[in-house]
């Protein structure tokens, strides 16, 4: 173990540059699959005719694969029909796709967690079934999903390491060519790698708490 | 669109990965169960040292990829003088990183147990460790068993990180077979449903499991 040759300044720097790619990269994936995993979590919630199914059958089978596989397919097997994307675009597709498909599951239990009595009052009392899902429903249904949200969250940022197979210069990308250059380093580049990625998910973890307490 | 003579010309191959991925996930699976209970009984055990000693295993490794954890059996020991098989180490990593998780959910199953059980064992004179391995534990495994389930489905999912250390698992063989074909497309769709092979029949199994059981309370 070579701590010293380690934590040079080089080392570290790339390895905060490579901490950075993989923080833009989680950000851009939580935004875009929270918001395609309440759509899809709504719709199947709402059963929806034909919408509902659609997406049902799209989760069940995007959560049942691994999201390596579904990295790999969206840089390398995407451009045989056409579909041409650069390594940060396809890293952040693929997430979305896969990070969705557990948000919606997410989004539907939580929404199903309110008691039918909620709804039936509220529809008896003359709200549309729009209305009801948009004040009845959906605001006691989110602050249910806070914890399983976040802890979703905390898995897209850890599963960002997975972009390593499409060469994403991310943090666990970074780590692995400086310790390429001296397998003696390895060690600690990896307990580095560790702290950042503790670092980053204890923080979310954190935010999760001040979230929960907010909404009670 | 789909190619299918990659499937009729390499299904040995895909056979061999999906045997190898079903033999890693299953070892994990056992080892990190074992693991797990042993992290959960020290989370809650009165024992204070044992008790910090679970809560950080689980709070960092929860915390980190997967992929570091592998890595750290794979580039960590070496240098230290200790070689293991990449199946080996891509194992080791898949059982140390799943345990954190069944810990949380045996934990959460130890708790579900009313505490008069416990008391009244120890006072008709069970040790602590007798009573947890005697009149808990078989308690608390009716609620774990869904949850133990999931992380099976995730172990299978997850042991495909085999193939970034060169483990010889199913995602492994299905880059074998697109290096040697360039067909990528079709390999991969095919790979995906021999996952879905595996993964859908628990992933089913685990809903019944819950209704039933939630009929059973």
């Amino acid at each position: 173990m070579d701590f010293k040759d380690a934590y040079v300044w080089v080392n570290v720097e790339f390895i905060l540059r490579g901490f950075l790619m993989t923080l833009e990269v989680a950000a851009a994936a939580i935004a875009l699959s929270f918001l395609i995993g309440c759509i899809a979590g709504t719709a199947r919630y709402m059963r929806i005719p034909a919408v509902s199914p659609v997406a049902a059958f799209l989760v069940e089978t995007v959560r049942n694969l691994p999201l390596l596989l579904i990295i790999f397919f969206t840089k390398f097997a995407l451009p045989e029909i056409g579909i041409k994307l650069g390594v940060a675009e396809a890293a952040i597709a693929a997430l979305t796709v896969f990070e969705a498909a557990m948000i919606s599951e997410i989004v539907r239990s939580g929404l199903n967690s309110i008691p039918k009595g909620q709804i039936e009052a509220s529809r008896s009392s003359g709200l549309t079934s729009f209305q009801t899902l948009w004040h009845i429903v959906l605001p006691q249904g989110l602050r249910r999903m806070v914890p399983p949200l976040v802890s979703q969250f905390i898995s897209l940022l850890k599963d960002t390491s997975l972009a390593v197979i499409i060469s994403l210069p991310e943090l666990m990308h970074n780590a692995n060519i400086v310790i390429g250059h001296n397998y003696r380093t390895a060690v600690p580049i990896l307990v580095l790698a560790a702290i950042l990625y503790f670092a980053a998910n204890f923080t979310l973890s954190l935010v999760s708490r001040r979230l929960e307490t907010r909404m009670a | 669109m789909l190619d299918f003579s990659i499937l009729t010309d390499h299904f040995g191959t895909y056979l061999t990965g999906l045997g190898q991925t079903v033999y890693a996930s299953v070892l994990a699976l056992a080892g990190s169960f074992l693991l797990g209970t042993l992290l959960a009984v020290f989370r809650i055990t009165p024992a204070k040292p044992l008790r910090w000693i679970g809560t950080a295993y689980v709070e960092f490794v929860r915390n980190i990829p997967l992929l570091l954890v592998v890595f750290l059996f794979f580039l960590g020991l070496p240098p230290l003088g200790v070689v293991l098989s990449p199946f080996a180490c891509g194992t080791l990593g898949l059982t140390v990183y799943t345990a954190a998780f069944i810990a949380e959910a045996v934990r959460a199953g130890i708790l579900s147990v009313p505490k008069g059980q416990m008391e009244a064992a120890r006072s008709s004179g069970l040790s602590y460790g007798m009573s947890m391995r005697l009149i808990v534990l078989p308690q608390a495994v009716k609620i774990v068993i869904p949850p133990l389930n999931n992380q099976f489905i995730n172990l299978i999912k997850n042991s495909s990180i085999l193939s970034v250390i060169s483990g010889f698992d199913l995602m492994f063989y299905a880059d074998r077979i697109a290096s040697e074909t360039f067909v990528i497309f079709s390999t991969y769709i095919f790979a995906g449903l021999f996952y879905l092979l595996l993964t859908v029949p628990l992933s089913f199994a685990t809903g019944w499991l819950e209704r039933r059981l939630a009929r059973n309370d």
